[in-house]
C-alpha cells in the first residue's frame, strides 16, 4: 500500500487526499465536500462508514485512528485537522 | 384457507439472465456448463462449473447497499427486480404494504475466507471493514434485500441444503395460505466460486467429464458420473389469490401442494423412502391423485445413486400414470440452494409457453431410470400441473406442486 505520510506532507496535500478518498471510497458527491460539512448530517457518514474510514486511513496514511478521539470529530474540517495532527503532531 | 399464486418471476442463471433468455435456453436445450482452469490450478478434482458473470451494480445501488452483498446477493437483487417488475410491484406498493421475504441460501464462503485472510495478515479486526459481516451470514440475501426494498413483512432465510429454495417457497406458501401474509418475495440464491465448492469437490461427487463440459451433467443417463456445481438466483412473488385478482396481476400458476420429509438415515447418501413420502405428502396436501401430475421436474443431479433412487421413488408413486419427467439440471448443473426456486420458475415457464425442456445428454437410460417417461427432446405440449422435487444433504426433501389457473 502506498502511504502519503512523512514530515513533508503539507496540510493542503492531506486535505486533497482526504477529499479524493471520500469521493472514491465512500462515494461522497464532490459537490457536498465543504470544510463546514457535518460528517453525519451533511455527508451521511454513519457508524458503519466510520468503520470503513478506519481501514481507509490506515491503508492510505499508515496509522490507526482511535475511536475515542473521533468523538470530537464532527465536521470535515475537524477530520482534516485530526488527520493532519496525527501525521504532523507538532 | 387462502389460495396462493405466483404473480412474478425473475431469474439470473447460467442459462440466461432473464426470463426470456432462460425460456429460449430451455427450449433449445442449451447448457451453461464450462471448464474453469482456476479450479484445476487450485487442486480441484473437477474444474467443471456453471458460469455466470458477476453483476455490476455500481450506479444502480448505492455503496452501503452494495458492500453488504456477496455475489449471490447480487444475483438475487437482479432476479428480484425482474420478479417485482413482472408482478407489477413498485417501491410505492412495497412501502404501503406488509410484504415479506423468504430466501433459501446455505453458504457464503468467499466473504468468510476474505475477512479471515485480512485478519491473519493485519492481525487487527478493525481492518476487516464494515461489509463482510453482512456478506458472510447465511441470511445475507434476505437481510440485504429486505433493506434495499424496505420490506416490512416476514424476513428470514431457510438453510435446507440443496432443498433450501424449495423449502423457502413451501414455507411462504404455508404463511400465505394461513392468512399470515398477503405477499412474500421467495427464492433461492447460490454463490458460484471455487471457495464454496472445494469441500464438496472433496467428496468425489462431481462429474470429471472435463473434456466435454456441456455433456457432463447427464441426469438419468447410464454413463452419468456426478453432478456439476452451479448457481445464480431465482425469485418468485407469492401472493394471496384475491389480492392478485384485485391488482389485476398476471397469474403464472397456483401452488397447491407442499410435501416435506427427512430420510433419517445417511448424511449424504439419498434413499427412496424419504422422497416417496415428500411426494405423497405434496399430493395429499393438494388433495390430488398421482394422475393429476402431468410433468415432474426431477431433482436428479446426475449422480449415480441419487438419480437411481429418485427414479425408483417416482416410479413407486407415479408408476401407474407415468407423467413426463426431465431434469433441467442437465442444462444448468446443480444450482443447489437456488435450485428448488429456479426449477419452479423453469417449469412454470414451460407450462406458460406450452413445452417441456429436454433432459439433455440422456442417451442411454439405465435399467432403473428407463422406468420413467423421460423427455429427451424438446416436447411441445400443453400441461396443467407439475411437481418439482428438491433433496439435500441430511436427507431433507421437498416437493412442490404448481398448477395453471
Amino acid at each position: 500500500m502506498h502511504h502519503l505520510t512523512g514530515p513533508m506532507m503539507q496540510k493542503d496535500e492531506i486535505i486533497r487526499k482526504i477529499n479524493q478518498l471520500l469521493i472514491a471510497e465512500i462515494e461522497i458527491e464532490e459537490t457536498q465536500i465543504h470544510p463546514a460539512a457535518d460528517l453525519k448530517k451533511d455527508l451521511g457518514i454513519d457508524s458503519l462508514d466510520f468503520v470503513d474510514l478506519f481501514v481507509i486511513v490506515e491503508n492510505n496514511f499508515g496509522f490507526k485512528m482511535k475511536a475515542e478521539e473521533m468523538t470530537e470529530v464532527k465536521t470535515l474540517q475537524d477530520f482534516y485537522d485530526y488527520i493532519t495532527h496525527r501525521i504532523n503532531p507538532n | 384457507m387462502y389460495r396462493v399464486v405466483i404473480t412474478g418471476m425473475g431469474i439470473y442463471s447460467v442459462i440466461g439472465k432473464n426470463l426470456t433468455e432462460v425460456k429460449d435456453s430451455l427450449y433449445q436445450g442449451r447448457s451453461g456448463i464450462v471448464f474453469d482452469p482456476v479450479r484445476k490450478e487450485m487442486g480441484f478434482r473437477s474444474a467443471l462449473t456453471g458460469y455466470l458473470e458477476r453483476p455490476q451494480l455500481k450506479g444502480i445501488l448505492d455503496r452501503r447497499m452494495r458492500i453488504g452483498l456477496p455475489v449471490q446477493g447480487e444475483y438475487a437483487y437482479l432476479s428480484t427486480v425482474e420478479a417485482l417488475n413482472t408482478a407489477g410491484i413498485d417501491q410505492h406498493y412495497l412501502d404501503a404494504h406488509e410484504v415479506g421475504i423468504l430466501f433459501g441460501n446455505d453458504s457464503s464462503a468467499v466473504p468468510v475466507v476474505e475477512s479471515v485472510d485480512i485478519l491473519r495478515q493485519k492481525k487487527d479486526t478493525m481492518m476487516i471493514g464494515s461489509g463482510y459481516i453482512f456478506q458472510s451470514m447465511n441470511s445475507t440475501v434476505s437481510m440485504n434485500l429486505s433493506v434495499i426494498f424496505r420490506l416490512k413483512g416476514v424476513n428470514f432465510t431457510l438453510s435446507g441444503a440443496c432443498a433450501s429454495g424449495s423449502h423457502a417457497l413451501g414455507i411462504g406458501y404455508l404463511l400465505i395460505r394461513q392468512g399470515l401474509q398477503e405477499m412474500i418475495i421467495c427464492g433461492g440464491a447460490q454463490e458460484i466460486n471455487a471457495e464454496s465448492t472445494a469441500s464438496f469437490d472433496a467428496l468425489n461427487a462431481f462429474s470429471i467429464r472435463e473434456s466435454e463440459p456441456e455433456k457432463a451433467s447427464r441426469p438419468f443417463d447410464r454413463d452419468r458420473d456426478g453432478l456439476v456445481p452451479s448457481g445464480g438466483a431465482a425469485t418468485l412473488i407469492l401472493e394471496e389469490y384475491e389480492s392478485a385478482l384485485k391488482r389485476g396481476a398476471t397469474i403464472y400458476g397456483e401452488i397447491i401442494g407442499y410435501g416435506f420429509s427427512s430420510n433419517g438415515e445417511h448424511i449424504s447418501l439419498p434413499n427412496v423412502d424419504g422422497p416417496v413420502r415428500a411426494m405423497q405428502k405434496a399430493l395429499k396436501d393438494g388433495d390430488l391423485r398421482p394422475e393429476a401430475i402431468d410433468y415432474i421436474n426431477a431433482h436428479a443431479t446426475s449422480t449415480p445413486a441419487g438419480d437411481s433412487n429418485e427414479a425408483t421413488a417416482i416410479d413407486q408413486v407415479f408408476g401407474q400414470s407415468k407423467p413426463l419427467v426431465s431434469s433441467t439440471k442437465s442444462m444448468t448443473g446443480h444450482e443447489m440452494w437456488m435450485g428448488g426456486a429456479s426449477e419452479v420458475i423453469y417449469s412454470t415457464l414451460m407450462m406458460h409457453h406450452g413445452f417441456i425442456a429436454p433432459n439433455i445428454n440422456l442417451e442411454h437410460p439405465d435399467e432403473i431410470t428407463s422406468k420413467l417417461n423421460l423427455v429427451t427432446r424438446t416436447k411441445s405440449t400443453g400441461f396443467n400441473t407439475f411437481l418439482s422435487n428438491s433433496f439435500g444433504f441430511g436427507g431433507t426433501n421437498s416437493s412442490l406442486i404448481v398448477r395453471k389457473i
